[in-house]
């Protein structure tokens, strides 16, 4: 805002570069750090106060005219003229304010130290506790941080497991695969054995048929006579075989 | 320090020169709410300075104390007139 005013107001103006002066103006009256994403920064140093009552730059504005003792020759002077003028009048409550004062300033004199320091702990008790607090936040958002790495790793490792698990799923369906073809050909071997269990069978049968068929004729076609006739005819080889042995025999 | 120049309105009190006071006086902003926020303004200021510091030392109260006394005994003047001890000085 400051920069667009000196801007308008051109007139006069011999540079061609506004900007320095707005600055000179800007940079006393903002921090001089960034104003939101920086730390905050530390407390300035406090504007300094000589005798309690009188800022320091009081005395800085004497010194190039009168020196060091400026300022308390001013001082006296004017007391005196205020003391001889009456313009500062000397009653009952000037006893009340030097007894007012002196009091005030032993009381400072005396627990001035131990109050400050004791509040400069309190300070910094609150400080380091609230630091704990963004130490231990920032500490869980690191872990946090190599958690979420870690995980990513993982993600990587992933595409072995699948890899792993795909194996897996193909070496099963290969084993029932295998198992589901010996069991067809188990099935198949047990009928194609059932028929030719079957078959052998029925030859078997009828060969033992035909034969028992055969001889029972055979058997039953042997009349009585033919019987006596043949064993009469093996009676009578068996002689001629016994004869003929005998004969080798004694030959 | 030659700055470039920068109106007589913006300037701090400190820095205008005495010739340039009138001008400086009437270019000031002096509706109700430019008095209620020129007071806000040095009000924030003594704070930030004396106050909100590091390490503030009794400085930033007594210089309100004593600057309390002295309006007041300005304003009971009148009153404290009448016992002075000369009539003539």
């Amino acid at each position: 805002m400051l920069s667009r005013v000196i801007a308008v107001s051109a007139s006069g103006l011999k540079s061609t570069a506004p900007l320095g002066a707005g600055l000179v103006q800007a940079s006393r009256s903002l921090h001089t750090s960034s104003p939101s994403l920086a730390p905050v920064p530390p407390l300035p140093e406090g504007g300094k106060v000589r005798h309690g009552i009188v800022p320091e730059e009081f005395f800085q504005l004497l010194y190039p005219k009168t020196g060091a003792t400026g300022p308390y020759m001013l001082g006296t002077g004017l007391s005196v003229w205020l003391l001889s003028k009456e313009l500062y009048v000397i009653n009952h409550e000037t006893v009340a304010a030097l007894t007012v004062g002196t009091v005030f300033v032993l009381a400072v004199k005396k627990f001035g130290p131990s109050f400050a320091s004791t509040m400069d702990k309190m300070e910094e008790e609150k400080t380091a506790w609230i630091e704990d607090v963004k130490d231990q936040a920032m500490a869980c958002y690191a872990d946090a941080i190599e958690e979420e790495k870690k995980e990513q790793w993982r993600v990587e490792g992933r595409s072995m497991l699948f890899d792993a698990k795909r194996n897996n799923v193909s070496m099963l369906l290969e084993t029932n695969y295998r198992e589901r073809l010996n069991h067809a050909n188990h099935e198949v071997k047990r009928r194609l054995d059932y028929q030719l269990a079957l078959q052998h069978l029925k030859v078997r049968m009828e060969k033992e048929h035909m034969v028992n068929w055969v001889e029972k004729n055979v058997v039953g076609s042997i009349t009585a006579q033919q019987e006596q006739e043949s064993i009469a005819k093996c009676i009578s080889d068996l002689n001629v075989l016994a004869k003929n042995i005998q004969a080798k025999a004694t030959a | 320090m030659a700055d470039r120049a920068v109106p007589v309105i913006e300037k701090r009190l400190m820095e205008v020169k005495l010739g340039e006071i009138g001008t400086w006086v009437g270019g000031r902003d002096f509706t109700p709410n430019g008095m209620f926020s020129s007071v806000r303004k040095g009000y924030e200021r003594y704070l930030n300075k004396y106050i909100y510091v590091k390490k503030g030392g009794i400085g930033g109260l007594s210089m309100v104390l004593a600057g309390y006394v002295l309006l007041s005994y300005v304003w009971s003047f009148d009153h404290i007139k009448h016992d002075r001890m000369r009539k003539y000085h």
